[in-house]
């Protein structure tokens, strides 16, 4: 009870904290209106008339840890919670603001199968907030999110919390199928000599178990695998990708040790110390890196654990909100979030192509081009996936042939690419990376003074997300 | 620098040295590499021509002689294709077995040379290395090949009635071990990559790739080759090594092997296998097991010499030639000859969802082709479904294809009772019961839902098509496609046109049979067309010889062990006796009594009784559930004693029997010809052998004509036609070719 107390008190403390702090925002605001305008000049708003503001309020994650470190005795929801709790902490928002939740995940943890709604109840949520789960690779919290743009642009909420979780330090393993079938058929049977044939029936060949891979069921091709023939069709070498995750850790380094990467929350783990930092981030050297022997396509491919992102646990939520919901809530928004695309292709060959397609889509739908973007933030599956996606990108040839374009959308400049490192270093857990892009990019717009940024992820099933995000007036 | 500076000097030498440039080998060295490419411009497919072993021997000369080369890779420019064997033209060209045997030996002295290299080379195989194309491979020091589809290892000289005449006998047994040695020169069969590499036939495997900079298939050669090269610098700084580990399994089988008493008995084993299966009517099999037991049993030099001695003379049997006259006429009835059709069937509609019909959809909607099939009951199209299902779902279970690919496959299916959708339907194929009142009422039904453009083909065995037509507004789109069962196995498409069918609707159904992967022989309209015309007077024959007394078991014989991979008796239960008897009486009734002989009454009685054959589980035959052994239903034993005729002695020894059946096969399928339903000899020898089974080594009832003599096989028929009258009397035709030796049909 007393706990409980405290808690609320602490964040009455921060609610009245927070609105003395947008009354001051306001004012500042004010102050720099003139200045708004002069920059409104050269690059204008992606405001559309008769569509709704939707923004961005905040944005936290968990630390990123690799799998079977501190995070190792949780459960999904529990690092879901974190998560939102870690929002709730950080916006201030009363528990009954929020219209609805969405939240995605990719392993399923079948006990929490929707475990939106779990990690929101122990998060303290009101009951009277429904929540769903979403799924769709490593692009679930993007989903998750578009969800909630979705549902305020039509009208239905006006303050949805989107996020996503992934654990890897357990996943489902599974009996076999005819395992299974014996098991299902024993609660049926009826009498002792049913149940002993039944019993009599299991073969050894039976107890040996299923386990998940981070493979396509369509092709039955592990991702490492198609990102080995990927940056292979598109003629990546090894030394490339080497020198692109050492760049990602270098990067993430920088960040972290700079204090960039303020969307990471403390977390006490139960019975273990306070975790504060991604663990995964280890600049090397080239040459420890130019050791190791390839992961998947044996012995001549190109792609290693270490220049692939590793099983990560982590978990990652924002705040959405109609933009004169937030206003009203005396909220100062970081961002606007506007157009997005999905795309899908060829889950076999084009498996992690993602980034190339919806880039120009998304792009020509806000009638931008790839210059007036100041920000990049793509998911780095594997150095080589991000390397095939740039030199897709800067080919007229691959446009013409395979994306009916007349020309080449263009490689991003590295200058504005992932600047804080990346799924390569910071880790990726599958379903929390998408609000991660997007929190980063809204903390780079505000740092680095650009307008628009731009998110871009491929995902299994041969899907692609993109999204432009414009930064909130400051 | 230094060794591109040499390359350049060298290239200059080379040519001011010869005049000619080289056209199908080039290489070039790549950091102490040389990689050699192949590519005959003149075909889609590279051959060891003479031309591409003369340039071949040239380059490997240069390449030994320049000391700035360590290692080698050699590799196709083809996409699809590495080295699809020895040039057959070349070697039919020859007169004599020595002729041959001495091209044997040039190339084994090639490939002796390529084994004996100073140098490592690397082969790297994308798409078809069979024959002297994997010859050359198990030449080389390292091979390593992508997982193409397209990617194929084997030795399938057998199957011309040759064998690996380049050292493969030899070489092959001492890689891949003594039974999996037999097995691929005996059967002839395609490996894939992945068993390839189990087996020990291949050191690497590369993934294809997909779309990149470059198209898949040029980037993955490209791709290949860098791999290759990687490997090459490998194995010449001795980072890579050839020999691998053996496993405890393979030490075992080795121990085995290296026993003179157990290669004996495998010997023996072998031996009377392939006598059990090819009846000793092949040479080729047995002289493949002399090489492989020369080599092993008295070494190299003894090995290589038999080799090439029985080449030679494989070269020159009748068998050989037969085996290779149906590989050049499937080469030419693999080609569409009517030209390109107006537009692409995109949808087909199959009407009937039986056995055929069911069969027809499956072999279009694997090939990507969206299909209607339609019934007209829930329960025929349920069967039918399951029918396709099934056969695909066995492939999956092969790894031919993936569920997933199943699946995309099954969703082209659209299963219907009604003509939903028939609007846009560019050519159906209706498999309706064999019943003229039946077709023309479908024919009427049809043409009132389908577009002006579509095609009606129908799938008939026996009735003409011009009868079906009559029911037709628009005859020039009516053609006959005559499919044989089961049709996802039987290779051949007949397609029948009558005077009224138009060069397009011709081309497109063609055009639909190759897409079904149909070996097509286009034939003119009649009662039975040619195949079902050439099969009624030898089953009319056999029975007769039931009749005579000759057990259905005796007669399986004498027709396997004339070369029918099926006996008579056998045949008929698998075609159906219905059918059998529904054919014979039509038959009969257009043509007379030149398709006589046995009594139609026998097996009128037969379906009476309900023996319809296998499908029925009982015809000449009784077909248990599982048992291997097939009985005799003695139901139709005594159908036959009631009919009992006497057999004429003079021409009842089993020989006799064997030349009864064939003769009259022979006779119709020249008739056939001289009436002009068939428009040529390589398409009746094609349509018998694919269709009805005639004896491959035989080559056909044309080729069979010629190799066996007209003079011969008339005078068999004079003595026949004496004792049973004009059922065997020759055609003029075949009088012509007897009266005069120089005329065949084969040149």
């Amino acid at each position: 009870m007393q706990i409980i107390e405290h808690f609320m008190s602490l964040s009455l403390i921060r609610t009245v904290l927070l609105t003395a702090f947008s009354f001051c925002s306001a004012a500042r605001s004010l102050s720099t209106s003139v200045h708004l305008q002069a920059q409104a000049k050269s690059k204008k708003t992606l405001a559309k008339p008769g569509v709704k503001n939707i923004v961005l309020v905040d944005g936290v994650r968990t630390p990123f840890l690799q799998s079977g470190t501190t995070y190792a005795d949780l459960m999904p929801h529990d690092l879901a919670r974190a998560a939102l709790q870690g929002l709730l902490n950080r916006t201030g928002l009363p528990k009954d603001a929020v219209d609805y939740i969405v939240y995605g995940t990719v392993i399923q943890e079948v006990k929490t199968s929707n475990v939106a709604r779990e990690a929101a109840l122990g998060a303290g949520f009101s009951d009277k907030t429904p929540a769903h789960t979403v799924t769709m690779a490593c692009i679930s919290s993007n989903q998750a999110m578009t969800t909630a743009v979705g549902l305020i642009a039509a009208g239905q909420c006006d303050a949805v919390v989107a996020g996503g979780v992934e654990f890897m330090s357990d996943v489902p393993i599974r009996h076999s199928r005819k395992m299974r079938k014996t098991m299902l058929s024993l609660n049926k049977a009826k009498t002792l000599g049913a149940r002993l044939s039944l019993l009599g029936s299991i073969r050894l060949a039976h107890l040996s178990p299923e386990l998940p891979a981070v493979a396509e069921f369509s092709t039955a091709e592990t991702m490492g695998h198609s990102a080995d023939r990927l940056a292979a069709a598109f003629g990546v070498s090894r030394l490339e990708q080497d020198e692109f995750a050492l760049r990602s850790h270098t990067l993430a380094k920088k960040a972290q040790d700079g204090g960039m990467l303020s969307d990471v929350i403390s977390f006490k783990v139960p019975g273990r110390d306070i975790v504060s930092k991604d663990n995964g981030i280890r600049p090397a050297t080239m040459e420890q890196l130019a050791k190791l022997k390839p992961a998947f396509i044996k012995p001549h491919g190109t792609v290693t654990a270490a220049n692939s992102s590793f099983l990560t646990d982590g978990a990652s939520a924002v705040l959405i909100m109609s933009e004169e919901k937030a206003l009203a809530m005396g909220y100062k928004p970081k961002a606007y979030l506007r157009d997005f695309v999905y795309v899908s292709q060829d889950p076999k060959d084009q498996l992690l192509l993602g980034p190339t397609y919806a880039t120009p889509k998304v792009l020509e739908k806000s009638g931008l081009t790839l210059n007036d973007i100041d920000v990049f933030e793509f998911h780095e599956a594997f150095a080589g996936q991000i390397m095939a996606n740039l030199k897709a990108m800067e080919s007229d040839w691959f446009a013409q042939t395979y994306m009916g374009r007349k020309t080449k959308v263009g490689a991003p400049p590295m200058e504005k690419f992932n600047t804080w490192g990346g799924s390569l270093s910071l880790g990726h857990p599958f379903a929390a990376t998408g609000c991660r892009l997007v929190t980063t990019v809204a903390h780079r717009l505000q740092k680095e003074g650009g307008q628009y940024g731009l998110v871009a992820a491929c995902a299994a099933g041969g899907q692609g997300h993109a999204m432009v995000i414009e930064a909130y007036p400051q | 620098m230094a060794s591109v500076r040499l390359l350049l000097t060298r290239r200059c030498c080379t040519a001011l040295k010869t005049t000619t440039a080289r056209t199908h080998v080039s290489y070039e060295v790549k950091d102490n590499v040389a990689v050699v490419r192949i590519n005959d411009p003149t075909s889609k497919v590279n051959t060891l021509s003479r031309h591409m072993q003369a340039e071949m021997v040239e380059v490997m000369n240069e390449i030994w002689g320049n000391a700035a080369v360590k290692s080698a890779v050699l590799i196709s420019r083809k996409p699809g294709c590495f080295i699809a064997g020895a040039d057959i033209n070349m070697i039919q060209a020859c007169k004599t077995a020595e002729e041959v045997t001495s091209l044997s030996q040039e190339g084994q002295k090639i490939f002796d040379q390529v084994e004996k290299s100073p140098i490592p080379i690397v082969a790297a195989i994308n798409g078809s290395c069979l024959g002297g194309g994997l010859e050359f491979a198990i030449a080389c020091q390292y091979r390593i090949a992508t997982k193409s589809k397209k990617t194929i290892l084997g030795t399938p000289e057998v199957m011309l009635g040759l064998l690996p005449g380049a050292g493969g006998t030899q070489r092959l047994p001492k890689m891949v071990g003594l039974p999996a040695a037999f097995d691929m020169m005996l059967t002839g069969k395609n490996i894939r990559p992945d068993k390839a590499k189990k087996m020990g036939l291949v050191h690497q495997l590369v993934d294809p790739l997909g779309p990149g900079l470059k198209s898949p298939e040029e980037r993955t050669i490209e791709y290949l080759e860098e791999v290759a090269v990687d490997f090459a610098k490998g194995l010449a700084g001795r980072k890579v090594t050839v020999e691998k580990k053996k496993g405890l399994v393979q030490k075992i089988q080795d121990f085995v092997m290296g026993l003179p008493p157990v290669r004996k008995q495998i010997y023996k084993t072998v031996h009377s296998k392939v006598m059990k299966q090819s009846k000793g009517l092949y040479p080729a099999p047995l002289k493949i097991i002399e090489c492989i037991q020369t080599g092993i049993e008295k070494g190299n030099a003894a090995g290589y010499l038999t080799e090439s001695q029985n080449f030679g003379k494989l070269a020159m049997t009748s068998e050989s030639r037969a085996l290779i006259g149906l590989y050049h006429g499937q080469v030419t009835c693999k080609k569409n000859h009517f030209g390109k059709p107006e537009r692409d069937v995109k949808k087909l509609a199959v009407l009937g969802a039986g056995l055929m019909g069911a069969g027809i959809a499956q072999v279009t909607i694997d090939k990507g082709v969206a299909t209607i099939l339609k019934d007209t009951t829930e329960e025929g199209l349920a069967r039918g479904h399951q029918q396709v299902y099934k056969g695909l779902n066995d492939k999956t279970k092969k790894k031919s294809l993936t569920t997933f690919e199943r699946d995309g496959i099954m969703s082209l299916l659209s299963g219907q009772l009604d003509y939903r959708d028939f609007e846009n339907a560019d050519m159906v194929i209706e498999a309706v019961f064999e019943d003229l009142s039946i077709k023309h009422k479908v024919v009427k039904e049809v043409e009132a839902v389908i577009p002006p453009h579509c095609i009606f083909a129908t799938n008939t065995s026996a009735l003409p098509i011009k009868d079906i037509a009559a029911a037709s507004k628009r005859p020039e789109k009516v053609i006959g496609m005559h499919y044989f069962s089961p049709v996802d196995k039987m290779q051949l498409l007949e397609i029948i046109t009558t005077n009224k069918t138009s060069k397009d609707t011709t081309a497109s159904a063609v055009a639909v049979g190759l897409k079904q992967g149909k070996v097509i022989i286009v034939v003119g309209d009649g009662p039975g067309f040619y195949t079902t015309r050439c099969l009624a007077p030898m089953l009319a024959e056999a029975v007769r010889a039931l009749q005579e007394g000759v057990g259905p078991k005796k007669l399986d014989s004498l027709t396997t062990g004339f070369g029918f991979p099926v006996g008579a008796a056998t045949l008929a239960d698998e075609v159906g006796i219905d059918v059998a008897a529904h054919v014979a009486e039509d038959l009969g009734k257009a043509f007379g009594t030149r398709f006589g002989g046995g009594n139609v009454e026998v097996l009128k009685m037969m379906v009476q009784k309900g023996f319809k054959g296998r499908k029925s589980g009982k015809g000449c035959y009784v077909y248990g559930a599982k048992s291997k052994e097939k009985k005799v239903n003695s139901g139709a034993e005594d159908i036959l004693k009631s009919f009992k005729l006497t057999a004429p002695p003079a021409v009842s020894a089993d020989e006799d029997i064997q030349y009864r059946l064939v003769s009259r096969f022979v006779n119709e399928a020249v008739l056939c010809l001289q009436e002009g339903i068939l428009p040529d000899p390589v398409q009746g020898d094609i349509g018998a052998v694919f269709g009805l089974g005639f004896p491959p080594c035989l080559g056909g009832p044309f080729r069979f004509v010629d190799s066996h003599g007209a003079d011969k096989l008339v005078q068999k028929m004079k003595r026949f036609e004496e004792a049973y009258g004009n059922q065997f009397t020759p055609c003029q035709l075949l009088l012509d070719h007897a009266k005069d030796s120089s005329k065949r049909f084969h040149k």
